[in-house]
């Protein structure tokens, strides 16, 4: 592959890129959403309580949090985590507690 | 992604089928008891898609990639998980020959019953990840890898990258201060192509320090494959508070060859939000080296002493979709060669069904 095909893949990219750039701000809510369902800042956000700070130790040591996900799911997500990043009963139940108050 | 195998083969086409039928019983299997569970407690179904570039010395594949994975609780205190990997693989034909060529790629990466026993005690059965190391369990699913590719040592320690067997893991200690975790595996050998593993043992463990936001952990991993080899390993990550820079290094040695990388990663939600043109930015770096220390080409490691360094910047798009871009030197006796890739990754999250 030559340098200009390669420099006009990424080019590519960025350019399927900008339509979804304009909608930066754009946040999918809902009525029914859980505390997870709103879009957080969460690199810039400062830990409150204990759930959140535990959310923010764990889950964001290996990944960037979901924007957004079923309250039907919020305690399928925290116990497939509690397995796979070793959490105690009680830092499954403050991280749960976070995500549906 | 390491236990399965290319081809269009009449076997491969059963094992196939196989992998099907194993994860639709599995799917059927959790329907029964899942179906009545309370509503935050419904069946999930996440991932990564992506479409993916590889140049490599000149020759660029790509690869369109489907990493589902579905979990599914069973009463209060089981979940049944499972993680499988499709792509086909566009290639340059070679040789004299023009157009490309492609292959498909289908496995079940693993498919585990975990059982919550107590707080400190999971049991885990079927199928898993081998717990050695930190990029295996935490980092290889696409849309949390920085990189396109594993660091060049991935596989010491990991064998076929899953065990079939039992484990037993859990959080041993957790307070404000620190928290301790541990995982202790035994795996048999088996050649069935769904269910690829060696025969070996091992465990992991590390201590997590909130305060600084610092991981140290070792690994070793026991294998008795045609030759008994010893693996061990460390890793250490750090987040400074308050920050979005990130570094994960880690050392693995094996008894044929040894290797390290480091990884750092900046995001620039510092400037003015995660949410803005320049906060979705994130440049990424790491440097690795791995040493020959004898022949051993069923450790997954380059013939030769290899150094690389790769430097890329992902940018996080809104809707759980990152594009990432790299560029990697590597630098090795059998040759030097420039490694680009780019990809398009989305994330999925969402309820296996509908529930009230």
């Amino acid at each position: 592959m030559t340098l200009q095909r390669r420099f006009a893949m990424l080019g590519l990219l960025w350019v399927f890129a900008l339509p979804m750039l304009s909608q930066g701000g754009d946040t999918p809510t809902g009525g029914n959403n859980s505390r997870g369902m709103k879009k957080r800042d969460h690199q810039n956000a400062v830990p409150q309580g204990d759930g959140e700070r535990k959310f923010a130790q764990n889950c964001s040591r290996c990944h960037t949090p979901p924007e957004s996900f079923s309250p039907h799911i919020s305690a399928t997500i925290v116990r497939h985590m509690r397995i796979r990043a070793s959490l105690s009963k009680q830092d499954e139940e403050d991280i749960l507690h976070f995500l549906n108050p | 992604m390491l236990n399965g195998s290319y081809n269009s083969t009449n076997a491969q086409r059963r094992n196939l089928e196989t992998s099907i039928l194993l994860s639709g019983a599995l799917l059927i299997g959790v329907l029964f008891v899942a179906i009545q569970t309370p509503a935050q407690n419904t069946p999930l179904i996440s991932g990564g898609a992506g479409f993916l570039t590889n140049t490599n010395a000149g020759n660029t594949s790509y690869l369109p990639t489907v990493m589902p994975l579905i979990a599914a609780p069973l009463g209060s205190h089981a979940l049944a998980e499972g993680r499988a990997t499709l792509l086909e693989d566009f290639f340059p034909k070679g040789g004299d020959q023009s157009g490309y060529s492609h292959v498909h790629y289908v496995a079940l990466t693993y498919m585990q019953l975990d059982y919550l026993v107590n707080s400190h005690l999971t049991i885990v059965a079927g199928e898993f990840l081998t717990p050695f190391g930190s990029y295996n369990e935490r980092l290889t699913p696409i849309w949390i890898s920085n990189f396109e590719d594993a660091p060049l040592s991935f596989t010491l320690g990991i064998g076929t990258g899953s065990s079939v067997g039992g484990m037993i893991r859990g959080s041993a200690v957790s307070t404000s201060d620190y928290s301790i975790d541990y995982a202790a595996y035994y795996s048999a050998a088996s050649s069935n192509q769904n269910f690829s593993s060696q025969n070996s043992w091992g465990g992991r463990s590390s201590i997590y320090i909130p305060r600084n936001r610092l991981e140290l952990g070792a690994s070793f991993a026991r294998v008795n494959a045609q030759q008994k080899t010893n693996n061990v390993g460390v890793h250490a990550w750090w987040e400074p508070g308050d920050s979005s820079f990130k570094l994960r290094s880690e050392f693995d040695r094996g008894t044929h060859s040894q290797g390290y990388w480091m990884e750092a990663d900046y995001r620039f939600s510092r400037l003015g939000g995660s949410d803005t043109g320049i906060g979705r930015l994130e440049p990424v770096f790491r440097w690795q080296e791995v040493f020959r220390n004898s022949p051993d080409p069923s450790d997954g490691l380059p013939s030769a002493d290899t150094r690389e360094i790769d430097a890329g910047l992902d940018y996080h798009l809104p809707h759980e979709v990152r594009i990432n871009t790299s560029y990697s030197r590597q630098l090795s006796s059998t040759g030097n060669r420039n490694i680009w890739q780019t990809g398009i990754v989305y994330r999925f999250l969402f309820p296996a069904w509908r529930s009230k």
